[in-house]
């Protein structure tokens, strides 16, 4: 993906740009809001990265401006201020994704990944398949094979984003954010307890595992043969 | 600033001023008012005496004309104190009456006229007025019938002096009124001042002074007390939240540090080092998590903005949150029941309120466990809709807290003896105590014989209260 970086600070920026790279990306950055509102506008970006407070022009008025022109990428705002309120303000500004700092690595990764994806993607697929596992939205079913899996309706929401993001690292916040719709500090390993159990459901018994524990980052569902 | 200066900046002085004007105005009309009608009133009865008297005079002339008249004039000129009369023929020259002194008037215009003469008697003269009418007689004869105005005049100086009696009497009195009423309203202000003066000089133990007699400036003194408890307590809170910080983060920083170094120093292969730096993350995650939990209470406990809450039902967070630590409590060996939960209407903000009940849950999971496992007593959760509250309760069958220790768990970094080898920040209860009193409400933790029963107690939205169904 081709990506736009607008961060002010040198070291983040560098740090964030290696890491993006290495993650085979192409990278621009701009230190400031105007610059990037600049480049934003003039270039294409697959996808952009703003920091909230920007010298020249902060981040939030970066993002409603590039949106009243009509640019439709996908842009995660990166902030220090990570209450509730400042999410949603973030987010009603025309962010797409939130996310606070200090951030793990693989977390933006996976983040900025479902965010690419989610626009060169097909509108929601009525039916998922990864492998021989096959989630029917509209009929509300799953089966792997020719056997049917009896999924509780939230175990079915969860199984239904990981599908739609097949191939990808879903982190635990993600989910907790898009199966649960909280985006709070559980304490506890809830989401692990919560994913073992549906592995339980569609791995068990099967010579190949589709479920898969990314360490240090999340899980990802993928068809292992490929 | 002499006293005196002091004193006349002042704005009940000024108004007391403004008062004293508006008064000294109204006393003046009054008293002009006054005269005005009296001066009618008197001007009306001296017509009629005069009409009468000319009444009485026609009637003379018509029984024995000129002659007659003349003679009655004489008569009445001797004995009528007050009155004057003169009658003069073609030429001018007087035939009767006592009015030398206004002989000019003869030559005007019929009617009523108002004239000044010099009065003499007993050797002195002095000015006075007269009112007067004039008559044309046949024969060319002028009839003149007055009388003084003595009585307006000694009116008119009366009232005079008793408008400038009373004009004098409200400035003096005013004056010395305004003078002690903004004394008396300037010393609690003073007072205050000196106090306000002390407090920001640090003194910030220092209270301004109420007098207990309930007026306004009783009540504005109360009020700002309230205020600089308030601003006590934040601050309070703030030392405290930055003392613990240096206490509690100093330790996992400490170890961080010398994980770290640890590792540098003694770490031979590639694999060591990974391990040491996933230790290192792994720490310092944890650091994040203190700090995040650290913000939100200082946040919950400013007070969010009125505008991030939203009507919701307690119930459904609840089912979600249940839902959500279900399997967590199943693979700890317990049970999550939920009783009675119906509908609750609260105002509030709904990533809170989950964070306050995940942290009770969590808490119950924790350190829930009955020591007699074999029991297998469940976590029992209720919504009770009140008249006013609703109290959500989440009742485990653990060891449970001592009575003595109940209070103080709320605090922050607080953590029983028998909880500091299991995982957590102490942070929980205080930051489900501080989110409680951003909605309004309260925590508290009960005996639930055995174990803890937390009840988190939220007022009822608005036309929801009484409402129990």
């Amino acid at each position: 993906m081709k990506i736009l970086v607008v961060e002010d600070d040198a070291e983040a920026a560098s740090y964030l740009i290696k890491g993006l790279r290495e993650s085979g990306h192409g990278v621009d950055h701009a230190a400031d809001g105007n610059t990037g509102l600049e480049m934003a506008l003039s270039a294409s970006y697959d996808l952009a990265i703003v920091d909230r407070m920007l010298p020249r022009r902060d981040g939030l008025s970066l993002i409603s401006a590039l949106r009243a022109e009509g640019k439709d990428l996908p842009i995660l705002v990166l902030s220090a201020l990570g209450q509730v309120d400042d999410r949603v303000m973030g987010l009603r500004a025309g962010g797409d994704d939130y996310l606070t700092k200090p951030y793990a690595f693989t977390e933006l990764l996976a983040r900025i990944e479902a965010l690419g994806r989610r626009r060169g993607a097909l509108p929601a697929q009525t039916v998922y398949r990864v492998g021989d596992l096959e989630l029917d939205r509209l009929a509300h079913s799953a089966r792997r094979g020719s056997q049917f899996i009896d999924l509780q309706p939230r175990e079915f929401r969860l199984l239904e984003y990981l599908m739609r993001h097949a191939g990808q690292v879903v982190t635990r916040t993600m989910l907790l954010e898009h199966v649960w719709d909280y985006h709070f500090d559980p304490q506890t390993n809830v989401i692990d307890v919560h994913v073992s159990r549906l592995r339980a459901k569609i791995d068990k018994g099967f010579d190949v595992p589709l479920l898969h524990t990314v360490r240090g980052a999340g899980y990802m569902i993928r068809d292992g043969l490929r | 600033m002499t006293g005196f200066a002091k004193l006349i900046r002042t704005t009940a002085f000024r108004l007391l001023v403004t008062y004293l004007l508006v008064f000294m105005v109204f006393a003046a009309a009054l008293v002009a008012y006054i005269a005005w009608n009296t001066r009618r009133v008197l001007e009306n009865q001296l017509n009629e005496t005069i009409e009468t008297e000319i009444n009485s005079l026609a009637e003379q002339y018509r029984l024995g004309g000129p002659r007659r008249l003349a003679g009655t004039i004489e008569q009445r000129s001797r004995q009528a104190r007050g009155f004057f009369y003169l009658l003069t023929d073609p030429r001018g020259e007087t035939m009767a009456g006592n009015a030398v002194d206004i002989g000019s008037i003869v030559g005007r215009q019929p009617g009523w006229h108002e004239l000044s003469y010099t009065r003499t008697e007993e050797g002195t003269s002095e000015h006075a007025f007269a009112r007067v009418r004039l008559f044309k007689l046949p024969n060319n004869l002028t009839l003149v019938v007055g009388h003084d105005l003595d009585d307006r005049q000694r009116m008119r100086m009366v009232l005079r002096s008793s408008m400038a009696m009373s004009v004098a009497l409200v400035l003096v009195l005013g004056g010395i009124g305004a003078l002690v009423v903004t004394r008396r309203v300037l010393r609690p202000v003073d007072n205050m001042t000196d106090a306000a003066s002390r407090i920001m000089a640090g003194n910030l133990s220092e209270r301004l002074p109420v007098r207990g007699v309930g007026d306004e400036l009783d009540r504005l003194a109360s009020h700002l007390n309230l205020m600089l408890n308030r601003i006590n307590d934040l601050m309070t809170g703030l030392k405290d939240v930055s003392n613990n910080i240096a206490h509690d983060l100093r330790t996992p920083l400490t170890r961080l540090r010398a994980g770290a170094e640890e590792a540098l120093r003694t770490a031979r292969t590639p694999e060591e080092l990974r391990a040491a730096l996933e230790r290192t993350i792994e720490d310092s995650d944890t650091l994040i998590k203190i700090f995040n939990a650290l913000l939100m209470i200082a946040r919950a406990e400013a007070g969010a903005s009125p505008g991030s809450m939203t009507d919701l039902d307690l119930s459904t967070i609840l089912a979600d949150v249940a839902e959500l630590y279900e399997p967590v409590a199943e693979e700890a060996g317990m049970r999550l029941v939920l009783g009675e939960t119906p509908p609750a209407a609260v105002k509030g903000h709904r990533e809170l309120l989950g964070q306050a009940i995940a942290n009770l849950i969590d808490n119950a999971v924790k350190y829930g466990k009955p020591l007699d496992a074999a029991t297998g007593e469940p976590i029992v959760i209720t919504v009770d809709v009140g008249s006013s509250t609703v109290d959500l309760s989440v009742a485990d069958r653990g060891p449970g807290i001592p009575a003595a220790d109940r209070e103080r768990v709320l605090g922050r970094f607080v953590r029983l003896e028998e909880s500091r080898a299991r995982p957590g920040s102490g942070l929980g209860l205080s930051l489900v105590a501080a989110i409680a009193h951003l909605h309004g409400g309260t925590i508290r933790l009960e005996d639930n014989g055995p174990g803890v029963k937390a009840v988190l107690s939220l007022p009822l939205a608005k036309g929801m209260a009484g409402a129990t169904g």
